[in-house]
Order: structure tokens, then sequence, then C-alpha cells
């Protein structure tokens, strides 16, 4: 089984609340200098060989689905 | 009876929790979660609502507040510890209660009057309630799915720490339908459905949450008479 | 290179992009006419977006006008505060106010569901916390496109979800509202988030900066790139086929930090701190700074550079337009700056100083050292344009009218009634709508006395006294589409008898106008009956208005939204203990239907479900008759004669008769006037169907006196609704398929792509 990830970031210029709450927390514990961005990774197992189709075909999954395109970024990548 | 009711930021039923502890015959005391002084109550209630946004995990940031540090080293010297939903989450990320609470298996927020069973009345927050007496108490979440490994849930049926169960629909897909469970003592209950909803006549679709009330008030009582 | 004030004046001649801004030509025209000058990039910004349909009313605004002829009275005193103001408020008594408000999201929450319905809940709570008001509740009207259709069901669950996810979130118990589904809402979804507010008399804050040498305050969230011309692009003009590459970024709500927001903000009324606050919504600090300025005596020195950025390229007119959510402006005396921040750390909220009230009238913006901004902000925030667009009757109104109801098939037996109640009463506008309501906490701060399904949500104020508040939204658009005068006194009257249902006594209204476009001669024409109509009927009952919103441009492609203008009433109680519930409550009671029916099937559910037609003429609203009613019905919650009350509106008896009996699990034996179908169905307004024990109908029937009353039948145990002479149906069977038709139409379909 090949896999490929997908990572999804809140755009840059869209506020994160998760992250922004977890940044605090990790300063009030004594982690400072740490600014979070909090995103999703998801894992597709995909039969037979990653071709450039599969490829396409996950993009697809991650500008449909996976990803909120209007406040959401999203990478692609072949795991491994 | 001086019972503490924390306040977290996002806390949201704090309010209402304080009001049950008063309508109840009890004292309220309002603790602040930056505080590290739990004011000498008798006993604590976490309250429901979204500490903190709930943003990384449910519970996970409120856990690491000051007055968690209090209320985890009291628990584990016996002081009675009331987590409702959010608190219950608290609890369990504080690793007071086993277990975790993820997400409902309907995937959306539920709020409703539920049906539970009292499974254990062995507890400082249950001991008013007859063992398998049917109540009905609001629950209203959207991570109350309660999940722990096979072998914690065994040992958690097999020790009666299962406090409530889920009768008719399981609401969030909780394994065995469990509700609210305890720790060994009995002193630390936590659980999703809301009993401080369920205590003023006025408001309330029904009145079955004053025996978690008058469950504490025995328990103090009985530890009193036992000193 | 940032565009001065000084380069302004030096480069007269320089093109500025006003069209794309939205601004008209003579718009343009008259702001180069009010500063002498052409306006910087930074000015152009902030009249485009102030001067923008949203926040300006340019539309609207002559028509608006109107309610000010409303007496500002209530049956309860005089008002605290009216339209103008953030939102209005009400005494209800024993030194206790209410402020209450609606607003529309529909633009927003088409693009992102979730974000807008959100960010709608949201705006609404802060302007409802501006005026120094404890926000308690909410609701929400929500019209979607038909139940069936594709995008249904990505908008509807979206929509839901963000409407919950922000208003739980801040611990606001959702205690009504309505779901509706029309064709016309296709691709354009109605968003109306209502907020209410309490607050003791003396604690009433108005916006505005006074005294010179007092500080601007912005605390909050900090400033980044969200919703960046929302306002004027987004709410204003029609979003249809641009694409997705014009989409303008939406807003993303922070529930928690609006929870934070509100603790902070209510703890610094209380330790007197503020002077003026106002929140920032759309337009943001545009808004803020001017509306501030011009409601005050001074003028307004603001340092953009001061303002904290989440994104550090944002331009000054960015920051300028930035729609950032759980924002708040405040202005504040010097000596109390100390305490200010103190409050603002304890509830981990960011403060920053960003200007100060100066002398004289001007609003000065500084960016970089050098002024961006220089204006009379009276002419930013007041002054913009108002125009009297041209009104017509539509030509199609005639042939709609005339198209009326009486030459539909009716049943013609017993088993083709019973197959229309059922179809009726399953039908997605009459269905179950708990799957969108629990998943709103209806029960969180402890004083939610009824919430959805029942006639209107009721809170208790006052725990020492039992006082309490009722509230209403309704709108038929249906009769509004067949007459916009009518519809609107039909959605005023059902507000009033829903509140009236409970026991509680009807005081005053808010308004969420939602029609289609206003360059459309049409749409000003059915705008301006509905306000007349409104004005005449308030004026009846006694009820002013207390403020409002009013979104334009609501249609998909050339297709304008049914018009839709939505009231908000608010009820007053003296002891909640003394609330009526919908639904039956002992089998035995007589079951009694207060007023007079009529033959009104145009524009019925009935019509819409059975032939899918509109058409014909609205019932006639009698007022008076609603008044009478209202009467009989406070009275007897007092006298607690009542085991059940419960407005009939759409779907009629049947619908009412339906619902009381599944919401209960009672049955009911009813004997029906000859025509029974017309008594099922028929939506004569001023009815409410009541059960109460035999014994107190004689008591009952005294306090009638003239309004009509016929007993129909007798609340039963056997699980049946009974229409002697007719059909039988089983409860739980009916309430099964009545309680299906949303989780059904959601589930046969995947999740669409977004």
């Amino acid at each position: 089984m090949a896999r490929v990830v997908v990572e999804v970031m809140p755009k840059p210029e869209i506020l994160d609340p998760q992250g922004k709450a977890v940044t605090g927390a990790l300063k009030r514990l004594g982690f400072s200098g740490l600014s979070v961005r909090q995103g999703k990774r998801f894992e597709i197992e995909i039969e037979g060989e990653i071709t450039p189709e599969r490829i396409e075909q996950a993009t697809k999954a991650a500008d449909s689905l996976l990803a909120n395109t209007t406040i959401e970024n999203y990478v692609v990548r072949v795991d491994g | 009876m001086r019972v503490g009711v924390v306040t977290f930021p996002g806390s949201l039923d704090d309010i209402d929790a304080i009001r049950a502890v008063r309508l109840t015959g009890g004292e309220p005391v309002s603790l602040w979660h930056a505080s590290d002084s739990l004011e000498g109550v008798d006993a604590v209630i976490l309250p429901g609502g979204f500490s903190y946004g709930d943003y990384l995990r449910c519970g996970a940031i409120a856990r690491f507040s000051p007055v968690m540090a209090e209320v985890i080293k009291q628990a584990k010297a016996g002081l009675p510890v009331l987590g409702i939903c959010n608190g219950f989450q608290v609890l369990c990320e504080a690793h007071l209660l086993p277990g975790a609470l993820i997400r409902n298996d309907r995937r959306t927020f539920y709020c409703k009057d539920q049906l539970l069973r009292v499974e254990s009345t062995s507890t400082a927050w249950s001991n008013k309630f007859a063992t398998e007496q049917e109540i009905s108490i609001v629950i209203k979440h959207g991570e109350g799915n309660f999940q722990a490994d096979p072998e914690t849930v065994r040992m958690l049926e097999g020790t009666q720490r299962v406090v409530f169960r889920y009768l008719g629909e399981n609401p969030n897909g909780s394994v065995n339908n469990i509700a609210g469970i305890a720790n060994e003592r009995g002193n630390v209950v936590g659980l999703m459905p809301h009993p401080e909803h369920n205590v003023d006549p006025a408001v309330s679709p029904g009145l079955d949450g004053v025996r978690f009330f008058a469950s504490l008030t025995n328990y103090l009582t009985s530890l009193a008479e036992e000193a | 290179m940032t565009d001065t004030v000084a380069n302004a004046k030096a480069t007269p001649d320089v093109t500025q992009p006003w069209a794309e801004l939205g601004l008209k030509a003579d718009e343009y025209r008259s702001i180069r006419e009010i500063l002498r000058r052409r306006p910087t990039s930074c000015e152009l910004a902030m009249y485009s977006v102030m001067w923008s349909e949203h926040c300006s009313y340019k539309s609207s605004k002559v028509h608006l006008a109107r309610f000010a002829q409303l007496p500002k009275t209530t049956p309860r005193g005089p008002l605290l505060a009216g339209i103008g103001e953030q939102a209005g408020v009400v005494d209800i008594g024993n030194d206790w106010a209410v402020t209450f408000k609606v607003e529309s999201h529909n633009h927003p929450s088409y693009v992102e569901p979730y974000q807008g319905a959100a960010t709608g809940v949201g705006g609404i709570v802060r302007d409802i916390l501006a005026m120094g008001a404890r926000p308690i509740a909410s609701m929400d009207s929500l019209r979607f496109g038909r139940l069936d259709a594709p995008d249904t069901a990505r908008v509807l669950p979206g929509i839901v979800a963000g409407v919950g996810g922000y208003g739980n979130c801040l611990g606001l118990p959702n205690i009504g509202g309505e779901v509706v589904f029309d064709a016309s809402y296709y691709g354009n979804p109605l968003v109306n988030a209502l907020s209410v507010g309490v607050l003791k008399h003396g604690d009433l804050h108005l916006a505005f900066a006074r005294g010179a040498g007092n500080k601007v305050i912005l605390y909050g969230a900090t400033t980044g790139g969200d919703g960046i011309g929302g306002a004027s692009v987004l709410a204003s003009e029609t979003f249809d086929a641009d694409g997705p590459a014009k989409r303008p970024s939406v807003q993303v709500g922070d529930p928690f930090t609006e929870k934070l927001l509100i603790e902070c903000t209510l703890e610094l009324f209380a330790a007197g701190v503020v002077n003026g606050i106002q929140d920032l919504g759309a337009a943001g600090i545009s808004c803020a700074t001017s509306e501030l300025a011009s409601a005050g005596d001074g003028g307004m020195h603001i340092d953009l550079d001061l303002v904290p950025l989440r994104d550090n390229t944002l331009t000054p007119e960015e920051i300028l337009m930035s729609e950032s959510q759980e924002r708040m402006a405040a202005v504040v005396e010097p000596e109390n700056l100390d305490r200010f921040f103190e409050i603002c750390a304890k509830w981990d909220v960011l403060a920053t100083v960003i200007g100060e009230v100066t002398e004289g009238d001007r609003l000065v913006i500084d960016w970089h050292g050098e002024t961006v901004v220089d204006v009379d902000p009276h002419t930013v925030a007041h002054e913009g344009p108002v125009y009297q667009r041209p009104m017509a009757r539509p030509d199609w109104l005639d042939a709609l009218n005339a198209d009326t109801t009486a030459s539909l098939g009716r049943p013609g037996n017993g088993p083709e009634l019973e197959e229309h109640f059922r179809r009726v009463v399953v039908s997605p506008n009459q269905c179950d709508k708990s799957w969108v309501t629990d998943q709103y906490d209806r029960y969180v701060r402890g004083n939610s006395v009824l919430s959805q399904p029942e006639d209107s949500g009721m809170l208790r104020i006052d725990e020492g006294t039992g006082l309490g508040i009722a509230l209403a939204t309704d709108c038929n658009a249906r009769f509004t589409l067949l007459d916009p005068y009518v519809g609107a006194q039909l959605a005023l009257a059902e507000a009033y008898r829903n509140v009236a249902a409970t026991g509680a006594e009807p005081v005053a209204i808010t308004d969420c106008l939602n029609f289609g476009s206003p360059e459309d001669p049409e749409v000003m024409w059915q705008f301006s009956q509905a306000i007349d109509g409104l004005i005449e009927g308030c004026k009846i009952l006694g009820t002013p208005v207390t403020g409002g919103n009013v979104s334009f441009y609501n249609r998909t492609g050339e297709t304008n939204i049914m018009p839709t203008p939505l009231v908000g009433m608010l009820g007053v109680i003296d002891n909640v203990a003394d609330r009526v519930k919908s639904r039956f409550q002992n089998q035995g009671d007589a079951i009694v239907l207060l007023g007079e029916t009529r033959n009104d099937l145009d524009g019925s559910a009935w019509a819409e479900v059975i032939h899918n037609h509109i058409g014909g003429n609205p019932p006639k609203p009698c007022l008076e008759a609603e008044q009478a009613l209202a009467q009989v019905l406070l009275r007897a919650s007092k006298e607690r004669l009542l085991s059940s009350a419960h407005d009939l509106s759409d779907g009629g008896l049947a619908v009412a008769l339906a619902e009381s009996a599944m919401l209960s699990g009672f049955g009911a034996r009813m004997k029906l006037p000859e025509d029974t179908f017309v008594a099922l169905f028929s939506e004569t307004p001023g009815r409410v169907l009541v059960s109460l024990p035999e014994s107190k109908l004689s008591a009952l029937s005294q306090l009638c006196g003239d309004l009509p009353h016929a007993r129909l039948g007798t609340v039963t145990d056997d699980g049946a609704l009974t229409i002697t002479g007719q059909f039988a149906i089983a409860v739980s069977a009916l309430r099964r398929e009545w309680a299906a038709t949303i989780p059904v139409a959601l589930k046969t379909r995947p999740r669409s792509a977004r």
C-alpha cells in the first residue's frame, strides 16, 4: 500500500483560534517564544502504484472535501 | 457544606452549578482558575463549558491551570470532586479518572433530556439514589463519547466504577453506554450529563439532579460522624 | 508609497478605484466635494465601506424614517433607547431592562456556511454587549432552498453547526427561531440571528466619545485580513457567478475570545472605567472610530501603527476595513487606564491605546507619522448618500392574486383528508426541527423556561419574583409575496400571538427586513409596503419598533427572494410560573379553539404541499381581534385556567393539533365543523388552540366574552388523533414520520464537496 499525505492548514491570513489558544497555553507553561498554528493531517492509503493520476485524484479529494479552500490551504505529498 | 465551583476561562455552566448548590442547601464558593487556593471548601465541582475554547483537546489546557494542581492533590487525599461535562473531560486529562472523551459518533453537538440508569450508589455523588434507579438528566455536548482500552473498561465494570449508564439511545457512542465513572475511592466522579440543570422547578425538565447534591451532603455528614 | 493627505492635495488627478470599491460616480464626486480635494486611499476605503448599503442604509433610510412616527412607548412604559442606538432597550419593570436585536448574515453564510453563521451570532451578541447588557440568549431564523435541493445539504448542516458552535461556546441558550425551506432562498440562504441581553436601568451605556484627552482603546482580538471588503462587497452586491477567485476572504470566529470579551466588558462596565464603548463589526475600525467620534462632542486622533496586527503585511487601508471579529473599542479617561488594563489582563484580553479624543471636530488618522485620514467623522458615519429608489407595484402581482386556490382539488373523503393531513404535517416546513435545534444548548445559564418547539422562547430574568420575558420570531414570506403590506402585518400578528400564547404580554418588536435588490423598483415597492404594514400594525398593537436591520440584494441570479420581513416580538411575564406550554398535558382535558375560522387557503401550507401552488390573496389580519385574543390568553394564564395553548399558523388547525399531540404523546378526539377540510387547513390568523380541564370551561367562556370560541374535542390517552366521521391516525406513527423528514433528506445524500 502506498500512502499519500494531505496536510491542511488555516490560510496565513485567516484567524486560527486553536493555534492561538495552544500558543497561550504553552507560554503559561513556560515554553516561551513559540507560536503555533494548528492544522490537520490526512493519511490516504492508495491501492496500487502511485501515479500522477493518483496524485491528481488525491489533490482533487483535498480540494473538494478535505480542505475548506475558502479558509484553508493544503499540501499533497507522497509519504515515504 | 461549602462547595467550590471552579471558573476556567470559557467555563459556562459555573453559574448553573453555583445556583444548584445554593438551591440544594449548600454554600457555593466561586474558585478562580488562576488561584491555587481552594479556600478550604468541602467539595469541588468542575463545571461544564469550553475551557480555553477546548481548542487542543477538551480539558487539555485547563488541566494545567494553578487551581487544578490543588484539586488533583486534594482529590487524591479524598476531597469529593464532581466533574460535569467539560469538568469530566478535565478530570480525564488530569488522570484523576481513566479514559477519554472523544467526538460524538453522530459528529454533532447534541442537547436533550437523557435517560440514565444509576449503576453504583457507593460514591460521594450517587449514594442517595437507589441502585438501578432510572433518572432523566440533561445532556449537551459535542465530545462525550467515552472511550478507554478494553482492559480499563473491564476494570471499571468489574469494580463498580461505572456510576451512570445511558438508557435507551446512546447519544454519543460511548463504550458500554457509559455516562459517568468514579475513581477507586468513589470521591471523584465525572459524568457527561448535567445534574445542575435538573434542580430548579421553574426551568428544569425534571428534578433528578437534586440527589447528586443530597448525596454529597450525606457523604460529608457520614464522614463527619466517623471522625 | 502611502497615500497621505499631503499627497492627495498634491496629486488631485490620480485615478482612484472608487467603482471597484462599490461607489457610484456621484458618490465619489460628493466625497471630493466634502473633502474639497480627492480622498486619500485610506479615506476612500473608509467612505466606501461606510457608504455601502450594508452600513449606510442608503436605499432604506427614507423608508425606515417612517418608523419614527410610532410612539416610543411600550405597554410597560417609555423605551429607554430606541432606533438609532446599537439596540433598543425596553423597561420590563423592577428596575430591569431588556435589549434585543436581530441581524442578518445572509451572504457570508452562503460563501462559508459555518463561519458565516458563527460570526453572525458573534456580531449581534457584541451589539447587545455594547449597550451595557449581559447577553442571555440567542434565537435564529434560518431560511434555505428546498430541503431536497443539492446545495441545501451543504448549506444547512454548515449553518446549523456554525450557529451552535459559536452560541454554545459563548454559553448562550438558543431558545427559538425558525427553519423554513423555499426555492427562492436557494443560493441565498437567510441567517437572521437574534440576541437578547439584560441590564439594570442604571447600567445602560450609549456609544460616544467625549472629553478631549480621553484615550481610545482597541481591545479583544488582533486585526487580520478577515473579510476585507466583506461589508461593501459581500453584503451589498449579489453573490453569484463570480467564481472562487473573486470571493473575498471570510471572517473566522473565535467564540472563546468572545466569551472572554463578554466577561471582561461587563466587568469594565461594572467598574465604571469606560465612557463609551462600541463593538467592531462591519467596516471595523472605520466604523467604530467615525461613529464614536461623530456621536461625541469632539474629534479623534488615531495612530494606526498602534493597532495590534495578526498579519504584518496589512496596508493602512486594509487595517481600516478589516472585519476581524471579537474586537471592541472603548473611550477611557486617563485616570481609569490602569484599572482598565488590569481587568483586561485578568481575562487575558489584549488591550491597546490607539488614540485619543481631541478638541475640534476632525477624525485624524496617522500611519508611519503621516496623516492618511483627515475627515469630518459625521460625513463618514451619518451623511452617506440617501436614495429615493424608484418603486413600482409588480406587473405580475394581479395575475398572482387572481390565481386563487378555489380551483385546486380538495380531498373528497376521509381517507383523502387523512392523506392530505399527513402530508402537510410531515412536509419540510411543518416537520420536526429537532435535527437542527438539538445542536443548540437550550439550558445553559439555567433560566430557560421555554424553548423550541414552544410558541415562544421564555427566560426568567429575576429569580426572586419570577419576572421573565418571552421572544418569538415570525414571518410567512408566502403571504408577503402575495401582499407585502398584509404579509408584514401577518408576521407581526403571528409573533404577537406566539408571545401571548405562552402567557407573556407582547411589548415591543425588532425586525430584520430581508429583500431582493433595491435597484429593482418592484423590490422597493415590496419593501415600502412591508414597512407601512408594520407601522400601521404596531400602532394598533401598541408595540414600538426598537430597532432592526435591513438586508438587500438577496437574490440568486435575477431571482429575488420572497420578501421576508422578519418580526421579533418581545413579551413580558410577571411570573414565569404562569407560563403555558403548547403540548397537551392531561387526558380528559377539553380542546377549545379560540378565534374565528374563515376560508383562508390562499398561500397556505396545504396549497404548497399538496399542489405546489402559491397564489391568491393572504388572509386579512384583524389586529384588534389579535389584541382581544391576547387579553384572554394573558388572563387565562394568570388565572391558571389553561393546560396548553398553541398558536395556529402555517398548516392551520391540522398542524397545531398534530404538534400538541405528538409532543405530548396524548391523542385527541375531535368533532369538527361541517367543512372539515377548511376547519383543518385554513390559515385564518387570530386563532389559538387551548386545552383545559372541563371544570374550567365556563370560566374561560366568561373570559372570552365576544371572542369566538368553540369546544372541538377532548384529549385522549388512546394514542390516536380522531377526526370524527373522517379518519383516525396513530400519533406515534405520525410522529415517527414527522421526525424523520429532515434526517432522511440529509442522509440520503452524501455531504457534498465544498
